[in-house]
């Protein structure tokens, strides 16, 4: 067994800064660039990540080559391209590491996939609490256009593409590809289910958005091949590595490049294991939208199939882990608080329904709940569905881990009228809508 | 009045677009930046030199939880209250801040400086407790972290704009 697992995505990572564009072209960077442009047509290069395996690291997982053919060969111009960073996924934190480990490997992905659907223009998006790190592609842009690698006729290949960085203002829903687009055209952030991106995205063109992560990936695919990177995989169905960001009670929270299909157990033993007195409890294995794990799944693979198979989804690779100490029905109430402020109120089951789960939640939290609560939220959590976009479905993912795995611990609140926990959940009262005094409480008519 | 180097600097920003709208939100910032919030003046600015209607830019500054439509402090504290900073909240920062500045959510201290407000997780779970000013990150937090924190920005007023 190999103990030291390959790194393709941080192996350039310093404690102290991001690493240079000497250092990436030291160890290889922009090789399968100048290999690429011009040499191999960018049907190819689409084959070549179709056969890789590569699966969208933003979330939904849908394969990197399949979302690129969407593009068809007599698509019309200009086509764009989205490097994906707005990250508002809770408990995701990997893209900001990678762009700041490595910012040449991020700008290369991007030039190459560009490439391969024939995009003139990439646009950067970028959420605002990243600043730093906008401003730090900027400077590399500069740089990687002064080497040559962007701008028109790169490398003297007859291929022209530039990419500039689009600032966002913040608003979870910007991260959706349709509401993203609409977000740079200088329109409120609605989701467009109507039409496809890949025909009618930005400016009514041809559009490709992809996680950095995703797009990171390519370099690597075209140098090394997809049969490299599909061995990188400790799973049969898997491909590449995975960055996954460990937070919560554990010891050291951080991301971790691993193989993809690395064991949950393996990975929280990475980030020091529970914090000291701290016991497990359960995870999301995925971020803000995937539901609640316990202790059995505690060696799952994390990787697509495996968690599917077990009725859960990686998400992005965000593991969040909450200790016996925490209370669920308060941190479910901590996302719906979120989701409900997000939602982007376009559709009503969001808009309506989300509130609607959180005041359940809530009443159940403070010791107000009742028995027939518990079967109205799993009501409530499946009508997500009917929603326009997949936001709410997401959000009703804690909804119904905490119901299916945790439904003991519901019964506690409601059976000793308080949170047994300390009632962590109500920290942010003043954002929640007051609930209505009850009647005995409620001023009389003199 | 808008003066007219910052007038000037927009224009060029939107010239050089390909097309205006691109540059809603790099303008809206500009206006941010120099009013201090996104004033009803700001809306009036923006919609004139993009060409929208005020409506469009309303609906536009409306959306978006780094644009504020109302006064704001020198000072613009977003405390995240994503799950995983919750969790670390036994003593919650943000219930902290609030005390000890006098303010609730949203509101400005009597002297203008500081404004504190919940935000959506800010991406930097491997150091929560977390908070950003103007943009600029500090974690993880305690309290006496934030007193610290807050003594300095009081004394050296700095210009700590990255993201306002």
């Amino acid at each position: 067994m190999n103990n030291q697992p390959e790194l393709v995505l941080l192996k350039n990572r310093r404690p102290d800064r991001p690493a240079t564009i000497e250092e990436y072209r030291a160890g290889g960077g922009y090789a399968a660039l100048a290999a690429t442009l011009g040499k191999r047509s960018p049907q190819e290069v689409c084959q070549l990540v179709l056969d890789s395996g590569l699966r969208g690291r933003g979330g939904a997982g849908f394969p990197a080559g399949r979302k690129w053919a969407g593009v068809k060969e007599d698509a019309e111009f200009p086509r764009y391209l989205i490097p994906n960073t707005d990250e508002m996924e809770p408990g995701t934190f990997k893209d900001r590491v990678l762009v700041n480990a490595d910012p040449h490997l991020v700008i290369e992905g991007i030039i190459l996939s560009a490439y391969a659907v024939s995009a003139g223009k990439g646009i950067f998006f970028i959420r605002p609490s990243y600043e730093m790190d906008a401003e730090l592609i900027e400077r590399e842009l500069e740089v990687a256009r002064d080497a040559g690698f962007l701008g028109g006729n790169i490398l003297g290949s007859g291929f022209s593409f530039d990419l500039e960085v689009h600032r966002s203002a913040g608003r979870y829903i910007c991260g959706e590809a349709s509401a993203q687009v609409n977000a740079i055209m200088g329109k409120r952030a609605h989701p467009n289910k109507e039409v496809h991106m890949a025909h009618q995205g930005l400016w009514g063109k041809p559009t490709i958005v992809n996680n950095v992560e995703t797009l990171s990936c390519v370099p690597g695919i075209l140098r090394q091949g997809p049969e490299w990177f599909k061995g990188l995989a400790r799973t049969e169905s898997g491909a590449g590595t995975k960055l996954y960001c460990v937070s919560g009670r554990v010891c050291k929270p951080d991301v971790f490049e691993m193989p993809i299909g690395t064991r949950l157990s393996e990975i929280l033993d990475l980030a020091g294991g529970m914090c000291p007195g701290a016991e497990f409890k359960a995870v999301l294995p995925g971020g803000a939208s995937t539901e609640f794990m316990p202790k059995k799944f505690y060696d799952v693979e994390m990787d697509f199939e495996p968690l599917k198979a077990v009725g859960h989804r990686l998400g992005t690779g965000a593991i969040i882990v909450f200790d016996k100490n925490t209370c669920l029905v308060g941190a479910t109430l901590n996302l719906i608080e979120y989701f409900a402020r997000e939602s982007c109120g376009f559709c009503t089951p969001c808009r309506e329904g989300l509130p609607y789960i959180r005041d359940l939640l809530w009443r159940i939290e403070i010791g107000e709940g009742k028995e027939e609560y518990i079967p109205l939220l799993r009501e409530m959590a499946r009508h997500m569905d009917r929603s326009y976009c997949a936001f709410a479905p997401g959000a009703a993912a804690p909804v119904l881990g905490l119901l299916n795995y945790f439904e003991e611990e519901i019964r506690e609140h409601l059976s000793q009228k308080k949170c047994p926990y300390k009632g962590l959940g109500i920290e942010f009262r003043d954002s929640l809508i007051p609930m209505e005094k009850t009647e005995s409480t409620a001023p009389e008519n003199s | 009045m808008l003066p007219q180097e910052i007038r000037e600097n927009i224009q060029r920003l939107i010239e050089a677009a390909e097309r205006p709208r691109e540059q809603v939100i790099n303008v809206f910032y500009i206006l941010q930046k120099h009013y201090g919030y996104f004033s009803d003046e700001a809306v009036r600015e923006a919609a004139a030199l993009l060409k929208m209607t005020p409506l469009e830019v309303e609906e536009m500054a409306t959306f978006y939880d780094f644009l504020y439509r109302e006064p704001v402090g020198k000072f613009v504290i977003q405390v995240c209250d994503g799950v995983v900073c919750w969790m670390f909240h036994e003593n919650s920062i943000f219930d902290y801040l609030c005390q000890k500045l006098q303010v609730c959510a949203g509101q400005t201290t009597a002297d203008g400086l500081f404004t504190v407000l919940p935000t959506a997780c800010i991406g930097f779970c491997d150091r929560a407790p977390a908070m950003l000013i103007n943009g600029v990150f500090y974690g993880p937090l305690t309290p006496a972290k934030v007193d610290e924190i807050i003594a300095q920005l009081r004394s050296e007023h700095c210009d700590l704009v990255i993201c306002k």
